[in-house]
C-alpha cells in the first residue's frame, strides 16, 4: 500500500548529498510540483540522474534545481537544452558525467533489475572507450556499463489508484517504470488519485508495489493550459 | 533554393515506402517536408513514439505528447507510445531503417564527429551515439565547407567522434558520397557544380563513380 504526501511531506524524504532520478523528458511527463517543492528547500549537494536535462527555451522543471545551485553532479545524455547546466558545468561547479541516451536508460534498468552491467556497443571506437572495460562477443565489441541505482526515485504519472499502481498518458511512460525499480524510495507525482480497481489492470503501467509515495499534482486540464502557454512562449506552436 | 533546404531535399531521396526512420534535430527533421509522393515513413521519436505527426495548433496541443526536442507534437492514425527502454532497443537492436543525422566532420572511413568541440560545446551524445551504431541506413548531413571553405569530409576526423566507421551516406549541399569498402564514393554533384570543382573543395580522397550525375533535388 502507497501512502498518500503532500508534496511538501514528499520532499522531506530528500536530503543533502543523495542520489536523485526524475522521470521526464525535457519537462514534458515531468513531476514538476515535487521539482518545484525541492526547488524550495535548502537541500543540496544532489546528484540527479536522469536520460536529458531541462525543458529548453526558459528556466523550467529541473532547470530550477540547477539555478539554485542543489545539484552537485548530473549523471545523463545531454545539457544543451539546459543553460544553467552549461554554465556551471563550463565554470567547473558541477560535475558531468555523460553517458549516451541508450546506455543511461539501460544502467537504470539494470540497477532495478538485478543485473550486473549493461553491455554494448554504443561508444565504441569513441573517447567513452577511456577507463572502461571492453568485451568482446563473436567478435564483436562492447562497452560495459555498471548498473545505476539512487536513493530517491521521483516519477510522474496520469492516474495512481490507492495501492500505487500508476497509469500514464501519451508520450510519458519513458523511464518511470526503470526508475521506480532503481530506487530505495519511489515518489509518484499524478493527476488523480482513485480507489483501487479503477485504473484497468492492464492499463497499469507501472505496478503498485513499486511505489512508496503518491502524491497529488495539478489536474491535466491545469497542466494542459501550463504546457499550451510554455509552448507558446518558447515558440514551439505558432 | 539555400544549402539546408538542398540537403534536406536531398535526404528525402533516401526514403523508400514503409520505412522506420528516426531524423535529428535541424536540417534532417527538414526531410520529413520532400517526402517524394507515394512514399510514407514512420518516423520515431526516441523519447517513446512511433508515427507520430505534425506540431498541433495552438489551443490543440496536449501536455503529455511531446517529442525528443520537448517540442509538441499530434500522433497519426496507427501510432504507438512506450518506454524508453524499449525506443532504445528499437533504436540500438536494428529495428530503425534509416537515420539522418548532422554532422560537424565525417571523414572517408565512414567516422561521423557531432557531439562535442573541446572547450567550447559540450552538449552531450543525446541518443545520437545509439542510432549511429543501431540503425540499418546512416545518413550523415552537413554543408560540405566550413565558414573559411576548409572541407568537412575529411579523410580523418580531427574532432572526438561520435560513432566509428558507421555513416553509409554523406549528405553534403555539394555532393553525395557513399562510404564503400574501397573508399569514398561520389556518386553526385549539386546543380551547377563539376566534379573537379568538388574534389577541390574536399579533404577526403574521393572515388569518382562512373556514373557521376546531377543531385536530384
Amino acid at each position: 500500500m502507497a501512502k498518500i504526501n503532500t508534496v511538501q511531506e514528499a520532499v522531506e524524504n530528500i536530503k543533502d548529498g543523495m542520489k536523485i532520478m526524475t522521470a521526464g523528458f525535457l519537462g514534458v511527463g515531468a513531476p514538476l510540483k515535487i521539482i518545484d517543492a525541492l526547488a524550495e528547500t535548502g537541500v543540496k549537494d544532489l546528484t540527479l540522474i536522469q536520460a536529458v536535462s531541462a525543458h529548453p527555451g526558459e528556466t523550467h522543471d529541473i532547470g530550477k534545481l540547477v539555478a539554485n545551485k542543489q545539484i552537485k553532479k548530473f549523471v545523463g545524455a545531454h545539457i544543451g537544452t539546459c543553460p544553467e547546466i552549461q554554465e556551471q558545468y563550463n565554470a567547473g561547479t558541477l560535475e558531468v558525467e555523460f553517458i549516451p541516451m541508450g546506455t543511461v536508460v539501460e544502467c537504470i534498468r539494470a540497477g532495478g533489475a538485478g543485473l550486473g552491467a549493461v553491455v554494448t556497443p554504443t561508444g565504441v571506437g569513441t573517447v567513452l572507450e577511456e577507463g572502461r572495460e571492453k568485451m568482446v562477443i563473436d567478435g564483436k565489441e562492447y562497452l560495459v556499463y555498471p548498473p545505476i541505482k539512487a536513493d530517491v526515485a521521483i516519477i510522474k504519472g496520469y492516474k495512481a489508484d490507492k495501492l500505487g499502481n500508476i497509469q500514464y498518458r501519451g508520450t510519458t511512460k519513458g523511464t518511470n517504470t526503470i526508475m521506480a525499480l532503481a530506487a530505495d524510495l519511489v515518489i509518484a507525482e499524478v493527476d488523480e488519485i482513485v480507489e483501487a480497481g479503477e485504473i484497468a489492470p492492464d492499463s497499469v503501467g507501472t505496478p503498485g508495489i513499486l511505489v512508496d509515495i503518491i502524491v497529488k499534482g495539478d489536474s491535466l486540464e491545469a497542466r494542459g493550459k501550463y504546457f499550451e502557454d510554455l509552448w507558446i512562449r518558447t515558440k514551439k506552436m505558432k | 533554393m539555400d544549402s539546408r533546404e538542398i540537403i534536406a531535399r536531398r535526404i528525402a531521396k533516401e526514403f523508400k515506402d514503409g520505412m522506420v526512420a528516426n531524423l535529428g534535430f535541424g536540417i534532417p527533421n527538414m526531410a520529413a517536408n520532400y517526402l517524394p509522393a507515394g512514399v510514407k515513413v514512420t518516423l520515431q521519436a526516441e523519447n517513446g513514439a512511433l508515427n507520430f505527426g505534425p506540431t498541433p495548433k495552438i489551443g490543440e496541443s496536449d501536455p503529455d505528447l511531446g517529442n525528443s526536442g520537448g517540442s509538441p507534437i499530434t500522433l497519426l492514425p496507427g501510432a504507438s507510445t512506450f518506454e524508453m527502454d524499449l525506443s532504445f532497443a528499437i533504436i540500438r537492436g536494428g529495428h530503425v531503417d534509416i537515420t539522418a543525422l548532422g554532422a560537424l566532420e565525417c571523414d572517408q572511413e565512414g567516422n561521423i564527429a557531432n557531439w562535442m568541440i573541446p572547450g567550447i560545446f559540450a552538449p552531450g551524445m543525446g541518443g545520437a551515439m545509439d542510432l549511429l551504431v543501431g540503425a540499418k541506413c546512416v545518413i550523415a548531413a552537413l554543408s560540405h565547407n566550413d565558414k573559411k571553405g576548409n572541407s568537412k569530409v575529411l579523410k580523418k576526423c580531427t574532432l572526438p567522434l561520435s560513432a566509428a566507421k558507421c555513416v553509409d551516406i554523406i549528405i553534403t549541399d555539394k555532393a553525395v558520397m557513399k562510404v564503400t569498402d574501397k573508399g569514398l564514393v561520389l556518386i553526385e554533384v549539386a546543380p551547377g557544380l563539376t566534379v573537379d570543382e568538388v574534389i577541390k573543395c574536399t579533404d577526403a580522397d574521393l572515388i569518382i563513380a562512373p556514373d557521376v550525375k546531377e543531385m536530384e533535388l
